[in-house]
């Protein structure tokens, strides 16, 4: 799960972490009269879950209240990387006297929590470790015991801090990865994480990601949700148990099991196709979890020929066809429907679809062609 | 031969009193898997499709030596679970429950390991030697016994290529599904190194999807270890970056992960990959021929 800058940095300041301090503003007015508040310089920036907000035009600079009203009245309503802004935040522009990259993340070939250090501040670290992967510096928290006071001080000596910059900074990424355990994140990231022109450490821009297994023991995340970040029917589909995530193509596609569900699409890829959408049922595929994945699917209207792939394991052929044909009744059903269907009961399966005047395919390429022709056909 | 389960394996079902715990004891009962006993704390007594089920792990282990377990417990409990299992001396311990938080993972992963026991999953769906141990929640009567050992990190694609791969005669010698979560307790290189060493096996399939580097570090060892023949197939082609494709694990995250990275390391290992999932029981039939 995403949140937004300020609540990662809200989050941060309750670990006793130095942040830049601002005010979050959904009007150009409100930003305004937070300008003027603040006093002096202000930098403005977009509040959204996406990156590369800098280069799209959501970070600015402005000297005056005034000038804070009309750059804040440029940044709201941009659209970056198909997130709307709704909300700004207007913080003190800030004197940087040296900058530098923290974050801690899941290391998955460690199997463990991994603080990484650059020098190289305020760039987007995949960047750094493409270019220059010698200049991140890394430590992995012990699986037991954490991070210990020896490792965040050697990733300052690596940074090539001195005298008190090295405590200052140690005392930071401990409390980074504090954060990131007791939070559950996936990253926690400060970047840059600056030295003020007083000599301070100063946490500039926040990211945290928490880990959606983990929600159900971190009540206080589902408060920092933003729902307008959020594709409608992915919410929707995730409140029924089904993984849903929208693309751009106009093939549908029904699957049971995230692994299928790749494999359908890239089927549809192969024979020339583009899926409309990932979306995997679950393994039982009952009639009333089957109607709603197909409302979910028909829900766009770009959506031209549905695939519907279901592996019928434990959950019987029969039952799942009884579960489409339902679900099929309940819908007003205007695009051409591929159907294959195999496993447990597969022939009484495909007996009760056929029946119903529904044609069936065994072969999941065979499917995906048809589908794909369907799709063309209707264009 | 095959490996991990076999009719030498005495099952302990962990949850065995839940929905999906007891419902799946019943089907590996009835595959014909030595299951002997069942744990649910305060279940002592009662029995569940003729299984004895008992309080703790180390109550069950020490009443009817139990050597590997597979849990069925809720996402919150299952890192206890494993634990459990682990310190009651279980090597084998199969873990079904989807969505236990990573960093859970990251100390049962470590601790698993220095215990000397071996975790496979979370969120997977088990592993299967045809004909003696269904170990898991897939549909037993797809496999057939024979050649072919299996590796995946899916549960439905796996009965896909298994279905597939018994209607062109080519049996299987085991089969497993390591899952599809970000930290797992075995990955593909710990089941590549058994089906290597083992005489049963002949050829392997192995289905990765998008996410991590597993399969590119899979290759590496293919390449320095594995002699048998190997077709692979990796899911998630279509996937766009930083979405989570149902699994966990499964997402491009700073351009790293991706299923062309992984198809290109497998090719360069001398897997034959195959471009759909339909392709693998085709491009391993072939592959037996020759």
């Amino acid at each position: 799960m995403n949140i937004h800058e300020y609540q990662a940095a809200e989050i941060l300041k309750q670990y006793g972490i130095p942040i830049n301090e601002g005010i979050v503003c959904d009007s150009a007015d409100a930003a305004a009269e937070a300008a003027q508040k603040i006093g002096g310089k202000v930098v403005i920036k977009a509040q959204v879950h996406s990156g590369g907000r800098g280069k799209a035009g959501g970070v600015k600079l402005a000297d005056s209240p005034d000038e804070a009203r009309s750059v804040a009245s440029e940044i709201l309503g941009l659209d970056i990387n198909g997130h709307i802004v709704h909300m700004v935040m207007v913080a003190p522009a800030v004197d940087i006297q040296r900058e530098v990259y923290l974050g801690a993340v899941i290391d998955r070939d460690g199997r463990g929590v991994t603080v990484m250090a650059s020098a190289e501040g305020g760039v987007e670290i995949e960047e750094v470790a493409k270019a220059t992967p010698e200049k991140i510096h890394t430590e992995t928290a012990h699986p037991y015991l954490g991070l210990r006071d020896y490792q965040c001080r050697r990733l300052a000596f690596k940074l090539g801090l001195e005298g008190k910059e090295v405590g200052g900074f140690a005392k930071i990424a401990k409390q980074v990865h504090r954060a990131f355990v007791e939070k559950d994140a996936g990253l926690c990231e400060i970047n840059p994480l600056i030295i003020n022109g007083d000599g301070e450490w100063q946490a500039i821009d926040s990211k945290i990601t928490i880990d959606d297994n983990a929600l159900y023991r971190q009540k206080d995340a589902e408060e920092l949700r933003d729902l307008r970040e959020e594709n409608e029917i992915e919410v929707q589909a995730r409140s029924h148990g089904i993984s849903f995530v929208k693309l751009d193509g106009n093939i549908g596609c029904m699957v049971n099991g995230a692994g299928l569900s790749m494999a359908t699409m890239d089927a549809v890829k192969f024979q020339g196709g583009e899926p409309a959408n990932f979306l995997d049922v679950g393994g039982g595929a009952s009639a009333e979890q089957v109607t709603t994945a197909l409302n979910l699917v028909l829900a766009e209207p770009d959506v031209k020929a549905v695939l519907i792939n279901i592996f019928g394991g434990i959950t019987r052929c029969d039952v799942v066809a009884q579960g489409l044909l339902e679900a099929m009744g309940k819908i007003d059903v205007d695009v051409p429907f591929v159907i294959r269907l195999i496993g447990t009961n597969q022939a009484e399966g495909q007996k009760l679809l056929s029946d119903a005047g529904i044609t069936v395919v065994e072969r999941m390429d065979e499917a995906a062609k048809q589908v794909v022709a369907a799709a063309k056909g209707a264009a | 031969m095959s490996i991990l389960v076999n009719n030498q394996t005495r099952l302990l079902v962990q949850g065995i009193t839940g929905r999906e715990g007891s419902f799946h004891a019943g089907q590996m009962v009835e595959y014909g898997t030595n299951v002997v006993a069942g744990v649910t704390p305060g279940g002592l007594g009662k029995e569940v499709h003729g299984v004895p089920v008992f309080n703790t792990v180390s109550d069950a282990v020490e009443k009817t030596q139990a050597n590997t377990s597979i849990i069925y417990v809720p996402a919150p409990f299952a890192a206890d679970a494993i634990y459990e299992a682990t310190d009651a001396g279980i090597k084998l311990i199969i873990c079904i429950t989807e969505g236990v938080p990573t960093l859970d993972m990251v100390a049962v992963y470590h601790y698993v390991r220095e215990h000397g026991a071996r975790l496979i999953g979370p969120n997977c769906p088990g592993l299967i030697t045809p004909d003696e141990a269904k170990v898991g929640i897939m549909p037993g009567y797809i496999h057939s016994r024979g050649p072919v050992g299996l590796v995946s990190r899916s549960g439905t694609l796996t009965y896909e290529v298994v279905n597939a791969l018994t209607e062109a005669g080519l049996g299987q010698s085991s089969a497993v599904g390591i899952g599809g979560d970000p930290i797992i307790g075995t990955n593909f290189i710990d089941v590549l190194e058994l089906y290597q060493n083992d005489p049963e096996t002949e050829a392997i399939v192995m289905i990765g999807e998008i996410g991590g580097s597993d399969e590119e570090q899979a290759a590496e060892y293919i390449k320095k270890h594995v002699t048998k023949p190997m077709v692979g197939f990796i899911a998630g082609q279509t996937a766009p970056p930083g979405k989570r494709m149902g699994h966990a694990g499964a997402i491009i995250s700073g351009g790293e992960g991706t299923a062309a990275a992984k198809i290109e390391a497998l090719k360069a290992a001398g897997v034959k990959v195959a471009d759909t999932a339909a392709g693998v029981a085709d491009i391993m039939k072939a592959e037996m021929k020759g």
